[in-house]
């Protein structure tokens, strides 16, 4: 009997002091916690993609709440989100573009051939140290998904051996403009009526040998754009979204069809 | 010399992952990539000391004059787990940034049987209190060797194509039953070297 107390003495023993020291420990050492990141916290996402430039979720909710970033910065979460921590923390919301990721290539196998035939590791990143990847095009994409692993959204997809992205899915992160060792992919608002794509700086003729759909730099867009949206820097065109009209004269004007 | 012969035994020879199987889910859940696999193993490292340091006392001035020896492990979980809350609560307060670096990983290395394990073992070799120390330092530091080492071996092998039906688990134990093997190699070093 005496044996079976002792046992139950020491083993409640134990448990009642570390009961007591884990108590006063809690009063002692408490930590204050601002109430709104929670709920914050609880709105946004979850994603951790770290497109409002914060290491994650957690990191923006604290940094919201400290009055250290804006109320707007999540752009997965778009205008909901914005507007739901506008209202916890009573400032003015702002408004969220909606933005997707565009992918400037259009180098399918059937447009761009092969330099050799890659056996490596499959990622983008290390086929692309090899000779600037297995395509022809030093400037194509690469189709081996690095993209498709980076994005938290499930937005990315290889369709034809390049890179695709589903507008409808993609919230406009950036994880994958990262991820892209070409960096082809870039973060534009939703709804930008026509881009280049193509990412290929080489000269015309150069780049008429590698790829069928690659921009040549002839100039034809630049005469014909009405508004004068349309530059051509290192033999690559640009438009630039704030003048373009989205008439559509340069999509029928370019002779390899890389505007769209 | 003992204590040198302690630690690296409990790092290369007794290493508690790859010679006792130990600690087998954080091996296996916590190595995807490097970075992890070292936080991982530092908070590990450091709850074995802890442990060490608390259990040794209390089975010694506690359990043993009393003849409990049988309670040594229930005994144990309870204070490692209530050791564990209160060195989290106290980073919380007094080393936020040692907190936020050790994250998640404190509160689940609680019910880790790597930590169980080195408390028990350091009891069956009748170790003395710095011996204790020395060992579970061996076996967290062989911890951490274990888990970077295969954190490696696992971020090349997720990159190979593997064969369909060896993808993810399968393969990974493969690998990891492959570094355990070159563990074996490491038998009988330590003893050549400190005697």
């Amino acid at each position: 009997m005496n044996t079976i107390l002792i046992t139950v003495a020491i083993i409640a023993g134990i448990g009642l002091f570390f009961a007591i020291v884990l108590t006063i420990a809690s009063k002692l050492m408490a930590v204050p916690t601002d109430p709104n990141v929670e709920k914050v916290r609880e709105l946004l996402p979850g994603a951790n993609c770290g497109a409002c430039g914060f290491a994650g979720c957690d990191d923006y909710a604290k940094a919201v709440c400290a009055g250290k970033a804006q109320a707007n910065a999540c752009v997965p979460g778009g205008g909901d989100v914005a507007a739901g921590i506008a209202g916890i923390l009573g400032v003015e919301a702002g408004e969220v573009t909606p933005q997707a990721a565009f992918l400037a290539c259009q180098g399918t196998p059937a447009v761009t051939g092969k330099k050799y035939d890659y056996q490596g590791m499959t990622t983008c990143a290390a086929c692309n140290q090899l000779f600037y990847g297995q395509k022809e095009c030093a400037y194509a994409c690469i189709g081996l998904g690095d993209c498709v692993k980076a994005c938290p959204y499930g937005a990315l997809s290889l369709v034809g051996g390049i890179a695709h992205v589903d507008e409808a899915l993609c919230t406009g992160c950036g994880a994958c403009t990262k991820a892209c060792p070409k960096g082809l992919l870039s973060v534009q608002p939703k709804g930008t009526p026509h881009q280049v794509c193509c990412s290929n700086r080489d000269k015309g003729a150069f780049t008429r040998k590698v790829c069928r759909v690659g921009c040549l730099g002839c100039m034809k867009c630049v005469k014909t754009c009405p508004a004068g949206a349309i530059a051509v820097k290192d033999n690559l065109a640009h438009i630039d979204p704030e003048k373009c009209t989205g008439c559509g004269e340069c999509v029928a004007a370019c002779p390899v069809h890389a505007i769209v | 010399m003992k204590l040198m012969s302690i630690l690296f035994s409990a790092i290369l020879v007794n290493n508690f992952v790859l010679s006792k199987f130990m600690g087998i889910c954080p091996f296996l859940g916590v190595s995807k990539n490097v970075k992890s696999a070292a936080g991982m193993s530092v908070a590990v490292t450091f709850v074995m000391v802890m442990a060490s340091a608390v259990t040794w006392p209390v089975y010694t001035f506690l359990l043993e004059p009393n003849g409990l020896n049988y309670l040594s492990t229930i005994a144990f979980i309870l204070v490692i787990a209530s050791l564990v809350q209160l060195v989290e609560t106290a980073l919380k307060k007094y080393i936020p940034s040692l907190y936020e670096a050790l994250g998640i990983y404190l509160p689940l290395i609680t019910t880790n049987c790597a930590v169980l394990g080195v408390t028990l073992l350091n009891i069956e070799s009748s170790y003395t209190f710095l011996e204790t120390l020395v060992n579970a330092l061996g076996a967290g530091l062989g911890f951490l060797l274990a888990m970077v080492l295969f954190a490696g071996v696992r971020s090349r092998v997720e990159r190979c194509n593997t064969p369909a039906c060896f993808k993810g688990l399968p393969i990974t134990l493969i690998a990891a039953s492959i570094v355990s093997l070159s563990f074996f190699g490491f038998s009988g070093v330590v003893e050549g070297l400190f005697h």
